[in-house]
């Protein structure tokens, strides 16, 4: 295979393998670095990365993929719509698969309900527009890297005067489950690999606050194979030294004030709210709500669901798994009884999800 | 013909089913007289004691892609499946299954990429069925061709026959099909055009045997699946550990950026005018070579070798360095892909 980018030069990526060795050397303790952005946990997998590290350093996954950590509250309303009469409901391609408490969208699917894989919410936005009789349901999930796109199609739906168009909204935002996680006294992170698309609409410095208060490293960095090793370096230098500060690796891409449109967006249309995260719990000003001018957009709020208490499957660890407590292989599910076809939980559904990365890459 | 579409009539077994196959599929695909036709194929040129017999359907959605179409990848694929097992294809069989409103010039295209594939196979196409099914009942055509092939000597490369230090080569770039056929199917622009690799190994295959004989220790046809899922059932047969080096791994640049932007890995992508060959180090080197001189093995190259451990493991060595474990997939990473 061919590079074409410095980011992914064998020779240069080596020297950092090498670099990273040298830095640590007489360091007596441990690091644990965590990355919370499911292109980095497929990243660190599909080069492995983590076989490249000296001993001194811990790699693990955190809260970083969209569609594990949506709590299944919210997938089970997701299926209460499929099950609507004169419904449509929109989503990303990963939502179908992900297991409910008793069903799925894509088993509603297969049991005739209209469950339409959109790339774009402004082609649900079209579907509404289509089928002016029909109720449409978009899955607003995702981070502040999603939810401008969904804020933009709020204000086009509003524009077109559709009356017909709906977000069931569970927006999540960093850092807060950073902040949350560092506080946690069972997991102890030495360091954030801070995600690469998410800081490009937030900025990097949105993760001063977890260096200033939480004195924990931050680096943000890209996911080509020699981003990841720099910004890996750049953590170990400042564990080593004792640092705690924000690093940018990829200036290219994230500035540190970051991409003010999108925020523009994103402020004209939500607001800070509470959230659940799977796993993880209920964490303050983690999420994003409709505004009150656009809840007659929200779904729930609009054309309200009822929905069962939610059942975890037994038995699966996603919830410690996003956490970084545990890795997949000591989910005794794994690889036997959950696979990508047949998922139990949704770290192996999402392509981004741990569970997943580890079924499809293994590790040596 | 009158009409340009498949009626349910073409079908029947009356007047329209006779004249699609006298004015259409036998003029195109065989010279077999009117007074020859009969319901079974006499085939002559059998005097091995052992025939290789394999049979596969296809159900590719685009049915014309890049590079091909659904008619001239049933042949190769049946030829090469026979030239996997060492054998010379010989003759094949033709099923085919129409949805009612194939339009007949599509139909006369696939009939015609199967006979100019046939023929550059060498294999004759000896014995044919037509069904059609009702609009909606099928998608426009299935194919299933199935066939026969003889072998020449008794060498018998098989899926369990690698041995640690033995050099994995391929003949050329992997997850072309696969791409070809996704792309076309979803519309995606991939700037350069991604072509599908189909084509008939079985000239290569004669070569390698003749030439090397008994070095050449396992043939396949990485098809679903891919070279991984390919080199992981050779591993589970063979015993051994097979090691790749990430950097080796010849991929055309579309087809690694699409499925980056897609998230798949071409490693796992459908090829249908590849062959894996696992054979003797001390005569990988020669091997190469005459690989390259053959028709579609010009940029054959070494991808990997089989170590010593036996627990039936693939690795990849990654560009940076890095190692990692590569499994099979659950499920189908791509529907219909051929
Ligand atoms: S392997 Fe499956 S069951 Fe186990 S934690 Fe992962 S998703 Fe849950």
């Amino acid at each position: 295979m061919k590079y074409s980018s410095e980011y992914r030069d064998p020779e240069l990526a080596k020297a950092l393998v090498a670099a990273i060795h040298q830095d640590v050397r007489g360091y007596e303790g441990r690091m644990t670095l965590m990355e919370v952005c499911g292109t980095h946990t497929m990243s660190i997998y599909q080069h492995g990365i983590r076989s490249l590290l000296p001993q001194q350093v811990r790699l693990i996954s955190g809260p970083g993929c969209p569609v594990c950590v949506t709590p299944l509250t919210y997938v089970d309303q997701a299926v209460a719509y499929a099950r609507r009469s004169r419904t449509i409901v929109a989503t990303f391609g990963d939502m179908i698969r992900v297991p409910g408490s008793t069903s799925s969208l894509q088993l509603e699917k297969a049991r005739g309900a209209d469950v339409r894989i959109v790339y774009s919410p402004l082609d649900a936005v079209g579907l509404a527009e289509k089928h002016p009789e029909k109720t449409v349901v978009f899955l607003g999930v995702g981070f502040e890297t999603t939810a401008p796109t969904i804020g933009g199609s709020i204000l086009e739906a509003q524009k077109r005067g559709l009356k017909n168009y709906f977000v069931l909204c569970a927006h999540k935002t960093m850092p807060a489950p950073m902040a949350a996680l560092t506080s946690d006294p069972e997991l102890k992170v030495d360091g954030y690999i801070c995600p690469a698309h998410v800081s490009a609409v937030i900025g990097s410095d949105a993760y001063r606050v977890l260096a200033e208060k939480y004195a924990v490293p931050c680096v943000v960095t890209g996911f080509e194979p020699v981003d990841m090793l720099r910004g890996i370096q750049l953590l170990v230098r400042q564990v080593v030294a004792g640092e705690a500060r924000v690093e940018c690796e990829y200036s290219r891409i994230v500035k540190p004030e970051g991409n003010r449109a999108a925020q523009a967006i994103l402020a004209q249309v939500f607001e800070p709210c509470d959230a659940l995260w799977r796993g993880v719990g209920l964490i303050p000003e983690s999420g994003l709500q409709l505004r009150s001018e656009y809840l007659k957009f929200d779904a729930l709020q609009a054309v309200p669901v009822d929905v069962e208490e939610p059942r975890e499957h037994k038995g699966c660890l996603c919830g410690e798994i996003l956490k970084g407590k545990m890795t997949p292989r000591s989910c005794p599910l794994f690889r036997k009884t959950c696979t990508p076809e047949h998922p139990i939980g949704a770290c192996m559904v999402s392509s981004e999800g741990t569970c997943a990365a580890e079924y499809k890459y293994g590790d040596c | 013909m009158q009409n340009d579409i498949i009626l349910l009539g073409h079908g029947s077994g009356g007047k329209l089913s006779h004249q699609l196959l006298d004015e259409l599929i036998i003029p195109t695909l065989s010279q077999v007289a009117q007074a020859e036709q009969n319901d079974a194929a006499v085939v002559s040129g059998i005097e091995s004691n052992q025939i290789a017999f394999t049979t596969d359907s296809y159900v590719v959605d685009p049915i014309i892609f890049p590079g091909g179409n659904i008619g001239d990848l049933a042949i190769n694929g049946t030829v090469n499946d026979l030239a996997m097992s060492g054998a010379r294809p010989l003759v094949i069989s033709v099923g085919l299954i129409l949805e009612e409103g194939l339009r007949l010039n599509e139909l006369g295209e696939i009939l015609r990429a199967m006979k100019l594939a046939a023929d550059k196979a060498q294999v004759r196409i000896v014995t044919g069925d037509t069904k059609v099914v009702p609009r909606g009942k099928g998608d426009k055509i299935f194919i299933n061709t199935s066939g026969i092939g003889v072998f020449d000597h008794g060498l018998r490369p098989a899926g369990s026959a690698a041995r640690p230090g033995d050099k994995v080569l391929i003949n050329g770039s992997i997850g072309d099909h696969g791409m070809a056929v996704l792309a076309s199917r979803e519309g995606l622009d991939l700037q350069t055009d991604v072509a599908t690799d189909s084509a008939p190994l079985n000239g290569m295959v004669a070569k390698l045997l003749e030439v090397h004989g008994s070095a050449i220790h396992v043939l396949r046809d990485p098809t679903r699946g891919g070279v991984a899922t390919t080199l992981k059932e050779i591993a589970l047969q063979s015993e051994v550990d097979i090691c790749l080096a990430e950097e080796n791994l010849p991929v055309a640049d579309a087809v690694a950026g699409a499925c980056a932007i897609l998230g798949l890995d071409p490693l796992f992508v459908a090829n249908e005018g590849k062959l894996l060959t696992i054979v003797d180090g001390q005569e990988a080197d020669q091997i190469l070579a005459t690989m390259r001189s053959c028709e579609f093995g010009a940029d054959a190259t070494l991808i990997g070798e089989v170590t010593e451990s036996s627990s039936g493991r693939v690795m990849m060595r990654t560009a940076i360095g890095g190692l990692r474990s590569i499994e099979m997939l659950a499920g189908e990473q791509l529907p219909r892909i051929c």
